[in-house]
């Protein structure tokens, strides 16, 4: 097999046995890099000297045995974490030069665990989006084409380069934020695992902030247990991030093969919305005959409150977007557009560094904040948020884990549902209810479409409760065996 | 004591109402970990945080609550045991993360209570509506260059209290007395500095006038007034202007406006249409903040005593009359000095020599109580040698001023200059004897009832004795001689 086809945990078991070297395993992804980043436009920066160098490291650790869980792993890194001495861009103009002084918590925790990082990747500008089209260094295509149909889709979004880096063996892992389905859709769209941890798991500290009540980072891999590997490195409480969770981080290796015996899998009626595409229902009943063959009780639950989720997120996420924005105003650091006054400045500025999406978000953001307004929606939106957690608070006291679609479509081509912001946004009805009540949520390619592009499931899990999220996705992905591989992939074409 | 301002159309009344930013004492700003340290070279005070760079988080820093709470206490207000941090949203070059942390619906502490002193020694009780924790934004330097502003972030980020007072304030002295009674409080407490000239103390002021027993009337805030002289000056001025407005049958419309203390004047800066939209929203970043009752306990344990307790104590302990007693307990160096001299001797005599000829002598030479050249233990030795009589009051005086000027012992200028006290009856008799020898007349006007003259013969015997007669024995015996 190939260096870059392995899973992480191969690659690990590989490096540790010295069936081959971590430069080896690095140069083998840069190779695959350089063969297919000018098609997938997965990475903003690629940084092979810095992965070579960190992968050396590895070896030497490896060979003097003090290497970490990660030593000579090559992780793409989603280009919103801060990264001391490389650019860090949030795919945005505005932030086009910037140079972070300073790592973010979770990249340093990754680099401490002995992590090689290959680049920073692709995003919807400064995450928001589910397509990955806003990105100011231009849209990723996703490895996936149609069957018979060349035209270039969409990877989802926002951690779009991440999850076409990792289905096109460009890394064996990734990391990805996911504010309202930024790490989940993406995944599905892509035919790779993504997990998002409760709200608190990993810290905040470092990560460009989009909605900081909602903002996550979590690991996307090709397996599940890669992604358990991951957020156990990545996990923990920092005292730097005032809203982390000073909780241990348990094995979440471990929890992948404890099986789904005796759970109670619960099953919300209101996502069995009308308009559901037939395959999309066909695969949610796929995944509960898996469960139910492998032990599990599938249980009819209800969060009535689920119609309310997207209008709610909306709001909430544009709220505070608005104003965590607002430090990008050609003052300190990133771009700066001169202006006679200092208004002038400001408004030159920001029209040039933001793109279409991140200002509409602003203005909705603004808006919903106002003065007069701000009852009828910010505090009308954290109302209906509580009561979208009590929707999920009272099934869990029925179910240990919540099993729905990750996304209502398949991967679409670039320039579909471009026309309207609106169904652009309603790519995340199914991942947004578990962002507002901040529980930790995954995907996990379960199958095709007609046209032969992945499909994934999610399950949601009571806070903190990562554990019971693994082992369900896990036994998911032992049944379904997805073993399609994407069309555009290191090895096979460019 | 109602005060009011005579207008055209008859007396006016005051209401008044002060917002007063009081910079909290620190070692680190109130998100982050960066010094606080007036006068640092500009931006050296800065953390990633302070400069709202991408990802940075702000950390509430724990020694900042507990200077709200004790100040809490210290005014005898409820502390709240959840409180919450809003954000206020605002573009400006110096507020680098384009928002204020600020506590706008749930703050930290709520009603408390000052006590003022008016002139006349009554006292009234203002009312304290809130204070809560806020940061301050950094300084825009606009005289660096002709055409570009200058930021200096070193203030950006540090804990400021904001105190607000109920619309209780009647007249400008008793707005000056407010203030000053916050800062000792504050001083007190150790929780800001108030030191006004450097910015760590700052007053709102808001200010309407109405006629005896009306409802409140329109109010203007006038923001940003840097001295207790000028918060007074600023009320008159804009009670006076308010009032013209009226009188002229205008309405006075709710604005923000600015004092020029150099012209005597408020002026408009905007107005209640042009008022910023803060958005305020709570801030994602943070949690509630809440309380441990038992850290409320351990704080209140370990608070000073406040001036009103101390000026209560020296009057009950030392036998001081209030005015005193509140001019020593102004200042809790001055309140520690006197106590020093005042132990174990006579309250009153420590006070006066305290109050009197201490104070004067810093004012004279420039120095303050914590620097005087003069300790309490020699000013309480100088009390000890008049008390037992080795010298007298008059030569007491010479002495102090011995004192300050070369900081000696009392005792050792005392024994150098040999200023005892005479109180040998023989060289006072030969004293008196020659006095009155030399001045027949007087003893004559005297005898024929000119008792006035009594004072220039104790006058002459001193002079006569170089101040060390004992002014007892030199009254006896020139009585006896003069009988």
């Amino acid at each position: 097999m190939s260096l870059i086809d392995l899973t992480l945990a191969q690659a690990r078991a590989g490096l540790r046995a010295k069936t081959f070297s971590a430069r080896d395993l690095t140069a083998a992804h840069l190779e695959a890099i350089t063969a297919l980043n000018p098609t997938l436009n997965a990475f903003i920066t690629v940084t092979p000297e810095i992965a070579l160098a960190e992968a050396e490291a590895a070896d030497r650790a490896l060979a003097a045995g003090t290497a970490g869980p990660l030593a000579g792993i090559p992780l793409a890194i989603k280009d919103l974490f801060c990264t001391e001495g490389v650019r860090t861009t949030a795919a945005s103009l505005m932030l086009e030069t910037f140079v972070p002084p300073y790592e973010s918590t979770v990249t340093a925790k990754l680099r401490d665990a002995g992590a090689v990082f290959v680049g920073k990747t692709n995003l919807d500008e400064f995450a928001m989006g589910s397509s990955n089209l806003t990105s100011a260094y231009g849209a990723v295509t996703n490895p996936w084409r149609r069957a018979g149909d060349d035209t270039p889709l969409v990877p989802g979004g926002s951690s779009g380069g991440s999850a076409a880096a990792v289905a096109a063996r460009l890394a064996l892992g990734a990391t990805g934020t996911d504010t309202g389905g930024s790490i989940r859709q993406p995944a599905s769209f892509c035919g790779i695992v993504g997990m998002k941890p409760s709200y608190g798991r990993c810290s905040r500290y470092g990560i460009i902030a989009f909605a900081s009540s909602l903002d996550q980072a979590g690991p996307m891999a090709r397996t599940v247990e890669d992604c358990a590997i991951l957020l156990g490195a990545m996990a923990g409480f920092d005292p730097k991030d005032s809203t982390s969770a000073d909780i241990p981080v348990p094995d979440f290796q471990a929890a992948c093969t404890r099986g789904v015996k005796g759970l109670r899998i619960g099953v919300p009626r209101e996502y069995a919305a009308p308009g559901m595409p037939d395959e999309i229902a066909a695969l949610w009943h796929l995944g509960r005959d898996i469960l139910r063959a492998a032990g599990a009780e599938i249980i009819d639950i209800s969060l009535p409150h689920t119609e309310y989720a997207l209008p709610t997120y909306y709001i909430v996420a544009p709220a505070e977007a608005s104003s965590n924005l607002a430090r990008y105003d050609g003052v300190r650091f990133g771009r700066r557009e001169d202006g006679a006054d200092l208004i002038e400045m400001y408004e030159r500025t920001r029209a040039k560094g933001f793109g279409d999406e991140v200002k509409r978000r602003i203005l909705i953001g603004t808006y919903v904040l106002s003065a007069g307004y701000y009852d009828a929606y910010y505090l009308r939106a954290q109302k209906v948020r509580s009561l979208i957690l009590g929707d999920f608070t009272t099934a869990f006291a029925r179910c240990d884990a919540i099993l729905t679609p990750t996304a209502p479509s398949a991967a679409f081509a670039q320039g579909e549902k471009m026309d309207d912001p609106i169904k652009m946004y309603l790519n995340d009805i199914y991942t947004v209810p578990a962002s507002l009540a901040g529980l930790p949520a995954m995907s996990v390619p379960v199958g095709q479409s007609q046209e032969g592009l992945p499909l994934g499931l999610q399950m949601i899990g009571r806070p903190f409760d990562e554990e019971t999220v693994f082992a369900v996705a896990a036994e998911i992905e032992r049944a379904a065996g997805f073993s399609a591989r994407p069309a555009i992939r290191a090895g096979v074409s460019a | 004591m109602s005060y009011t301002i005579e207008g055209k159309t008859g007396p006016w009344e005051l209401v008044i109402g002060l917002e007063v930013h009081a910079q909290v004492i620190s070692r680190a700003k109130l998100f982050s970990g960066a010094a606080t340290v007036f006068g640092a070279a500009p931006n050296h005070q800065v953390s990633f945080v302070d400069a709202a760079f991408p990802g940075m988080l702000p950390v509430i820093n724990r020694e900042c609550v507990a200077q709200a709470i004790r100040t809490g206490l210290g005014l005898d207000a409820e502390i709240h045991l959840e409180s919450r941090f809003d954000r206020k949203n605002y573009f400006y070059a110096d507020l680098p993360a384009g928002y204020q942390i600020s506590q706008y619906q749930h703050p930290i502490v709520g009603r408390g209570v000052i006590e003022i002193e008016g002139a006349d020694g009554t006292t009234r009780t203002i009312g304290i509506t809130r204070l809560h924790l806020e940061q301050d934004a950094g300084k825009s330097l606009h005289d660096q260059h002709p055409a570009k502003t200058y930021i200096d972030l070193n203030r950006a980020g540090v804990a400021l209290m904001e105190i607000v007072s109920e619309p209780d304030l009647r007249s400008p002295e008793e707005a000056g007395a407010y203030l000053r009674k916050l800062r000792t409080i504050l001083r007190y407490l150790g929780t800001c500095d108030g030191n006004m000239d450097e910015g760590s103390m700052r007053a709102d002021v808001n200010v309407s006038v109405r006629k005896a027993g009306e409802a409140f009337r329109t109010r203007c805030e006038v923001k940003n007034v840097n001295s207790v002289r000028f918060v007074m000056q600023a009320i008159e001025a804009e009670a006076k202007r308010q009032i013209a407005v009226w009188e002229e049958g205008g309405v006075v419309s709710q604005e923000t406006r600015l004092f020029e203390p150099g012209r005597g004047i408020t002026r408009s800066m905007r107005s209640k249409e042009d008022a910023h939209d803060y958005r305020y929203f709570p801030d994602p970043d943070l949690l509630p903040l809440i309380l441990d009752p038992a850290w409320i306990e351990t704080l209140r344990a370990d608070l000073p005593e406040l001036p009103d307790a101390k000026k209560r104590r020296f009057m009950a302990e030392y036998g001081l009359p209030a005015y005193d007693a509140g001019v020593l307990v102004a200042e809790q160096a001055s309140a520690a000095y006197f106590e020093a001299v005042a132990r174990g001797r006579d309250g009153k005599f420590a006070a006066n020599w305290v109050i009197g000829d201490l104070f004067a002598a810093l004012n004279r030479t420039g120095r303050s109580i914590e620097t005087s050249p003069v300790s309490p233990a020699d000013l309480g030795a100088l009390l000890d040698l008049i008390t037992d009589g080795t010298i007298n009051g008059r030569i007491a005086k010479d002495v102090f001023e011995e004192m300050v000027a070369s900081g000696e012992a009392p005792g050792a200028i005392v024994t150098r200059k040999n200023l005892r006290q005479v109180t040998d009856t023989g060289a006072i008799e030969q004293a008196v004897a020659d006095v009155l020898a030399a001045n027949p007349d007087k003893v004559a006007e005297y005898k024929a009832g000119k008792d006035k003259l009594f004072g220039f013969f104790v006058g002459q015997v001193m002079k006569a004795m170089a101040g060390k007669g004992n002014p007892a024995l030199v009254n006896d015996v020139l009585r006896r001689h003069l009988a």
